[in-house]
C-alpha cells in the first residue's frame, strides 16, 4: 500500500486505490498511479456528475455529433456543420487570472480544431466578486482573454460578466468556441486502424501543469497559490500556427483523427482516443516525445499539461506527408507510438516498460460516486406587499443602469478583437452576436447565459430560465435556436446541499431543453468552486447556445432603428420581483422566488417574434431580462441613440408599478416596427395567442413616460458606461 | 491586376484581405509565403494585420528579416505599390520603408472599435476613389497603434503632405477625443515621399461589405485596383 500522502498528491482515495489493485491484481507502478490519478479526477472522469448528465437530451434531427467527442456538431445546411463547446477554466483563473483565462481560451479552441473545424468565434462567460475588490481578477481575466484571442485572430463576440459576493474567492471563467467545417470533413478523435502512427505535434513538452486536472478537482484553500506551477502558460502564436497547420491537414487524407491535449495531457488524449474504439489500445514511447526541459521522467511526460499540443493519428507509412505540413509552419512533430489492438495503453521509455494499463480502466474505471442530495433551507421569502412603492422611476433607472450587473460591457469588449474574420454581422453589446457563413446567406447566432441568482433561489427553475433566456437572445436576432452546450459550475458535491443543487439544475435543464427542442451536444462540469469549505458559489449552469437564420438580411439588432417607429412590448408582465436586480440594487436583498416560467408561452412568444422577423415586419427586437422592461427599453435607446416617448404606465391591479417597470417576467421582448406593419403584427399576435402592447413612439434624445419621468440619453449613457472598467 | 497578400506565421488578416480582393473586388490574388522570396508578379503587395511571429519582441521586429521582405523592399524601390495594414504598417516601419514607429496605445489597452478618418490625400493610388476632405469610417483593432516619430520627422511628414489619414470626429474635426490611441497629430496612416508605400492602422478589409457595417474600406481596394496598372506603367 502506498502512503496516504502520495495518494493525496495524485488525488486518489484509499478506496479508489484498492479498486485499482483489485482490477490490476497488482500494485500500480509510479507512472500508472499518476496516470490513473489524473484520469480518475473529477475533472476527467465526471465521477460525481456522470449519472446526472445522462438525463440531459442530446439528440435531434440536426445533431451530427453529441457529447463524448472534443466538441459537439450540428448540421446548419448548405453542407456546413457548426462545431461548438464551452469549458471552464475556473481554478487556474482564480490563482493566476491572466494565464488561467488565456489557456482556457486556448484549450477550447483546440477542441474545435480537433473536429476539423476552423474556429470562427469565441465567447466568455465570467463571474467575479464585487468591484473594486475583484479588480485583480477582472483585469487579469479580461487581459488574458484578449491577449490570447486577439493574437490568434479569432473574434471574441460575446459572453457575459456578472458580479456577486459568492464569486469573491472563486471567479468563474467559462470559454466557448464555435467553428465551421464541411459536414463530410468533420473529424472524430478515434484511434482507428491497428498499426497507425500516433504523432505528437505542436509545442514541446515541459513540466508545466502537472496535476492540473487533479488541482481542478479540489477546493481552493490557503495553499492553492502554491499550486501556481499547476497553471500552464499560453502561447497564442504557436497555437495560431498549430491551427493553420491542422487546417492544412485537410489536403491529405492521411490523417485518421486529431485529439487535443488538454487536462491530463498525453495520458488522457491517448486513452480517450483509444477508448472511443472498442478493443483498441496504444503503445507509446516517452523517449520520443520532444521536450523543452532536461531530466524529465516518464511520469512528467505523461502528466504534463504543456499547452498548444495535439495528438494526430496518421495512416501508417504516410507520416512524412503530415510531418511536412507541420514543418512548413515550423512546428515539431514526432511519431511517439502506434495504435494497437490489445486494449492496453502501454508506455515505454526506450526499451523499458513503465506502464501497462487497460484503456477501459483509465477512461471508464473510476468508481462512480454515489452522492446524496439534501434540499437546503429555503432561501428567504419575499413579501412583495411590504415593499415600499416606487417613487421615482427615473432615479431608479439611473441607479440600475449604473449597477455593475446591468451597465454597459463596452469597456470590456472593445479590448477584444470582435471583427477579425470579416464575418461579424451583429457585434457584442446586444442580445446574441451573429456571424455569417461566408459563401451563403446563413447567419449563425451565438450567446451564453445564466442568471445564477435565480439558480440560487431555485436551481430547478433557474436552470430553465437560463435556457429560455439564451433562446430569447437568439430569437431577438431573428435566428432559430438550434442546440446547446453547457458549463455546469457548482461548489463541493460532497455537500448534500450542493449535490441537491446539481440534481435540480440538471432536471431543470433537461426539462427546458426538451420543451424547446434543444439538444445539448457538448459541455463541461466544474465542481469544487468553493474555498476551504466556505463561500460556495451559487449553482451556475451557463448555457451556450447556437441559432440559425436562413437569410441574414432578415437579422434584427437590439437598438431602435427609425424615429416614428412604434415601440411594443411583446408578452405579459407579472409581479416578478423575486431575485430581481431591482430588489438587489434598490432594496439590498436577494430573496423570493425567481419569475415563474411557462415554457409553452415561451415557445409561443418566440414563434411570434420569429414569424414577425421573417415577414420583415420588425425594425428591432430586444429581450427583456435583468432589470426588466425599462432597462431593456433604455438599452434599445442607448444602442441606437434614438429616444422614446411613452404615455404614463398605469398598470392594472394586481400588477404593481415597480414590477411593470423593473419586474423580470420572462418570455418578453421589446420590438420596434414602422406603423404600416402594425396590423400584420396584431393579427400574428392573435394567431399565436400572445399579448402585445404599445409602449410608445421612437424619437427624440430622451426616454419619457409622460408625467412619470424624463431622462436624456446623455444622462443615461453616463450612468451606463461609467460603471465597469 | 493582381494583389499579393503576405502571410507570416501569426498573420490573421490575410484571409480577410483575400476575401475582399477575390470575392468583392474580383481582382486576381496570390498569397505570398514569408519564406519565399517571390512576389509572383503582383501589382500591389499587401502586408496584412496579425501578430507576425507572435510579436513577442516588438511588433514587426522579426518580420522585417523574412525572405519575402527583401523582395518587397526592392519592389517598393522600383515604385511598386506596397500597402501595410495594422501589423503590416508596424512591419513597414521596422523595415525602414516608412518613417516612425507604432507604440503602445495611450490607454495601455487593446482597442477594437470603429473610427472616423479624415482623408487628406486623394491623389494617391490608394485613395483616388475618395473625395476631397472626405470622412471615412474604418475600424481599428490593435494594442500598439500609437504613431510616434521624432519632431523633425513629424514636421517633414506634415510639410510634404505624407499624412494620408487622421483620426477625426464623424463631422471631420481632428480632436484629441477622436484619437483612439494617442497617435501624434492623430495620425492613422502615412505614405512615403514617393507615394507608393502606404501604412495605416485601421482595417479597410473589415468594412468592404454593407453587412459588416460599412463599405468605406472598399474605396481603398478599388482605388488600388484602378491605379496599379497605371503606376507600374509610369
Amino acid at each position: 500500500m502506498v502512503d496516504e500522502r502520495r495518494l493525496k498528491e495524485v488525488a486518489l482515495t484509499p478506496e479508489e486505490y484498492r479498486a485499482i489493485v483489485g482490477e490490476l491484481k497488482r500494485a500500480p507502478t509510479e507512472v500508472e498511479l499518476g496516470m490513473l490519478g489524473v484520469l480518475w479526477s473529477e475533472h476527467c472522469s465526471y465521477k460525481s456528475s456522470k449519472a446526472l448528465l445522462r438525463r440531459l437530451p442530446s439528440t435531434g434531427p440536426a445533431v451530427i455529433q453529441g457529447p463524448g467527442e472534443n466538441a459537439g456538431a450540428v448540421n446548419i445546411g448548405h453542407g456546413w456543420a457548426a462545431v461548438f463547446k464551452i469549458e471552464s477554466h475556473n481554478h487556474p483563473s482564480a490563482i493566476e487570472p491572466y494565464q488561467g483565462a488565456a489557456t482556457g481560451v486556448g484549450g477550447i479552441i483546440r477542441d474545435v480544431i480537433a473536429m476539423g473545424a476552423r474556429p470562427i468565434a469565441l465567447l466568455d462567460s465570467l463571474r467575479f466578486g464585487p468591484l473594486p475588490g475583484s479588480s485583480r481578477h477582472v483585469e487579469g481575466v479580461v487581459a488574458g482573454i484578449g491577449g490570447y484571442g486577439n493574437c490568434i485572430g479569432i473574434p471574441t463576440v460575446g459572453g457575459e460578466v456578472y458580479f456577486d459576493e459568492c464569486y469573491t474567492n472563486n471567479p468563474l471563467v467559462n470559454a466557448m468556441c464555435v467553428g465551421l467545417v464541411r459536414v463530410e470533413r468533420l473529424m472524430r478523435a478515434r484511434a482507428e486502424g491497428t498499426g497507425n502512427s500516433l504523432m505528437l505535434v505542436g509545442a514541446d513538452t515541459g513540466r508545466d501543469g502537472i496535476h492540473g486536472a487533479s488541482f481542478a478537482s479540489l477546493e481552493l484553500d490557503e495553499t492553492s497559490s502554491e499550486r501556481r506551477p499547476a497553471v500552464q502558460v499560453g502561447n497564442p502564436f504557436l497555437e495560431k500556427c498549430l491551427l493553420e497547420a491542422c487546417m492544412d491537414l485537410s489536403v491529405t487524407d492521411a490523417v485518421v483523427a486529431i485529439q487535443d491535449l488538454g487536462a491530463a495531457g498525453l495520458t488522457s488524449s491517448v486513452a480517450e482516443c483509444a477508448g472511443r474504439v472498442p478493443g483498441a489500445g496504444a503503445r507509446i514511447d516517452v523517449a520520443r516525445v520532444p521536450r523543452r526541459e532536461q531530466g524529465m521522467t516518464p511520469y512528467d511526460v505523461m502528466l504534463s499539461e504543456s499547452q498548444e499540443r495535439m495528438l494526430v493519428v496518421v495512416e501508417r507509412g504516410r507520416e512524412a506527408e503530415v510531418e511536412a505540413i507541420f514543418q512548413s509552419w515550423d512546428l515539431t512533430s514526432a511519431v511517439i507510438g502506434r495504435v494497437t489492438d490489445d486494449g492496453l495503453l502501454t508506455v515505454v521509455d526506450g526499451t523499458h516498460e513503465v506502464a501497462r494499463l487497460p484503456v477501459g480502466l483509465l477512461t471508464d474505471g473510476a468508481p462512480m460516486r454515489r452522492l446524496v442530495g439534501v434540499a437546503p433551507q429555503q432561501p428567504p421569502g419575499l413579501n412583495i406587499d411590504a415593499l415600499p412603492p416606487l417613487v421615482d422611476p427615473g432615479a431608479t433607472l439611473l441607479r440600475l443602469l449604473a449597477s455593475p450587473n446591468l451597465s454597459s460591457r463596452r469597456g470590456i469588449f472593445r479590448r477584444y478583437d470582435h471583427m477579425v474574420g470579416a464575418a461579424t454581422l451583429i457585434p457584442p453589446g446586444g442580445d446574441a452576436a451573429m456571424l455569417r457563413v461566408k459563401g451563403t446567406r446563413l447567419g449563425l447566432a451565438v450567446t451564453t447565459d445564466c442568471n445564477s441568482r435565480y439558480c440560487h433561489l431555485d436551481p430547478h427553475l433557474g436552470a430553465q430560465l437560463a435556457v429560455a433566456e439564451a433562446a430569447r437572445n437568439i430569437v431577438a436576432t431573428g435566428a432559430h435556436p438550434l442546440a446547446v452546450t453547457d458549463c455546469l459550475n457548482f461548489a463541493n458535491p460532497d455537500r448534500p446541499e450542493t449535490y441537491w443543487e446539481m440534481e435540480e439544475t440538471v432536471a431543470g435543464l433537461a426539462h427546458a431543453c426538451r420543451a424547446l427542442d434543444l439538444p445539448i451536444v457538448s459541455g463541461n462540469v466544474s465542481l469544487y468552486n468553493d474555498s476551504s469549505g466556505q463561500s460556495a458559489i451559487y449553482p451556475t449552469p451557463v448555457v451556450g447556445m447556437v441559432g440559425l437564420i436562413e437569410d441574414y438580411a432578415k437579422r434584427l439588432g437590439a437598438g431602435l432603428r427609425a424615429e416614428g417607429d412604434f415601440v411594443m412590448l411583446v408578452g405579459s408582465s407579472n409581479n416578478d420581483l423575486g431575485g430581481s436586480e431591482y430588489l438587489n440594487v434598490e432594496h439590498g436583498v436577494v430573496a423570493g422566488r425567481p419569475p415563474a416560467l411557462d415554457l409553452t408561452r415561451e415557445r409561443a412568444v418566440s414563434r411570434l417574434v420569429l414569424a414577425a422577423a421573417d415577414n420583415g415586419l420588425l425594425h428591432s427586437a430586444h429581450d427583456c431580462a435583468e432589470g426588466g422592461m425599462l432597462i431593456a427599453l433604455a438599452e434599445c435607446c442607448l444602442l441606437s441613440g434614438i429616444g422614446v416617448r411613452c404615455p404614463a404606465i398605469r398598470p392594472e391591479a394586481p400588477l404593481r408599478l415597480d414590477a411593470a417597470f423593473f419586474g423580470e417576467s420572462p418570455s418578453r421582448f421589446i420590438v420596434s416596427l414602422p406603423s404600416r406593419a402594425m396590423p400584420e403584427l396584431q393579427s400574428l399576435a392573435r394567431r399565436h395567442h400572445v399579448e402585445i402592447s404599445l409602449l410608445g413612439l421612437a424619437g427624440g434624445d430622451s426616454i419619457e413616460f409622460e408625467g412619470q419621468f424624463r431622462l436624456s440619453l446623455d444622462e443615461m449613457r453616463q450612468a451606463w458606461e461609467g460603471a465597469v472598467v | 491586376m493582381k494583389f499579393g497578400v503576405v502571410v507570416f506565421p501569426g498573420t490573421w488578416s490575410d484571409r480577410d484581405c483575400g476575401w475582399v480582393i477575390d470575392q468583392v473586388v474580383g481582382a486576381e490574388l496570390s498569397y505570398l509565403w514569408h519564406k519565399e522570396a517571390d512576389l509572383k508578379g503582383c501589382d500591389c503587395v499587401i502586408v496584412p494585420g496579425g501578430f507576425a511571429y507572435g510579436d513577442y519582441l516588438r511588433t514587426g521586429a522579426i518580420a522585417r528579416f523574412a525572405p519575402v521582405m527583401e523582395k518587397i523592399g526592392e519592389f517598393a524601390d522600383r515604385g511598386g505599390l506596397v500597402w501595410g495594414i495594422c501589423n503590416g504598417f508596424q512591419v513597414l516601419c521596422e523595415a525602414g520603408l516608412l518613417p516612425g514607429a507604432l507604440i503602445r496605445n495611450a490607454s495601455m489597452e487593446y482597442r477594437c472599435q470603429w473610427t472616423s478618418l479624415a482623408v487628406e490625400r486623394t491623389d494617391l493610388p490608394f485613395t483616388s476613389q475618395c473625395s476631397e476632405r472626405e470622412v471615412i469610417r474604418i475600424p481599428i483593432s490593435h494594442g500598439e497603434g500609437s504613431y510616434f516619430a521624432d519632431p523633425a520627422t513629424l514636421s517633414r511628414l506634415e510639410q510634404r503632405g505624407q499624412v494620408v489619414f487622421r483620426y477625426c470626429t464623424a463631422a471631420g474635426r481632428v480632436t484629441s477625443g477622436a484619437n483612439p490611441n494617442g497617435s501624434l497629430h492623430n495620425i492613422a496612416g502615412i505614405v512615403n515621399a514617393r507615394g507608393n508605400v502606404l501604412g495605416m492602422m485601421p482595417h479597410p478589409e473589415r468594412c468592404a461589405e454593407a453587412e459588416l457595417g460599412g463599405t468605406d474600406g472598399l474605396k481603398l481596394f478599388r482605388s488600388v485596383a484602378a491605379n496599379a496598372m497605371k503606376v507600374l506603367a509610369s
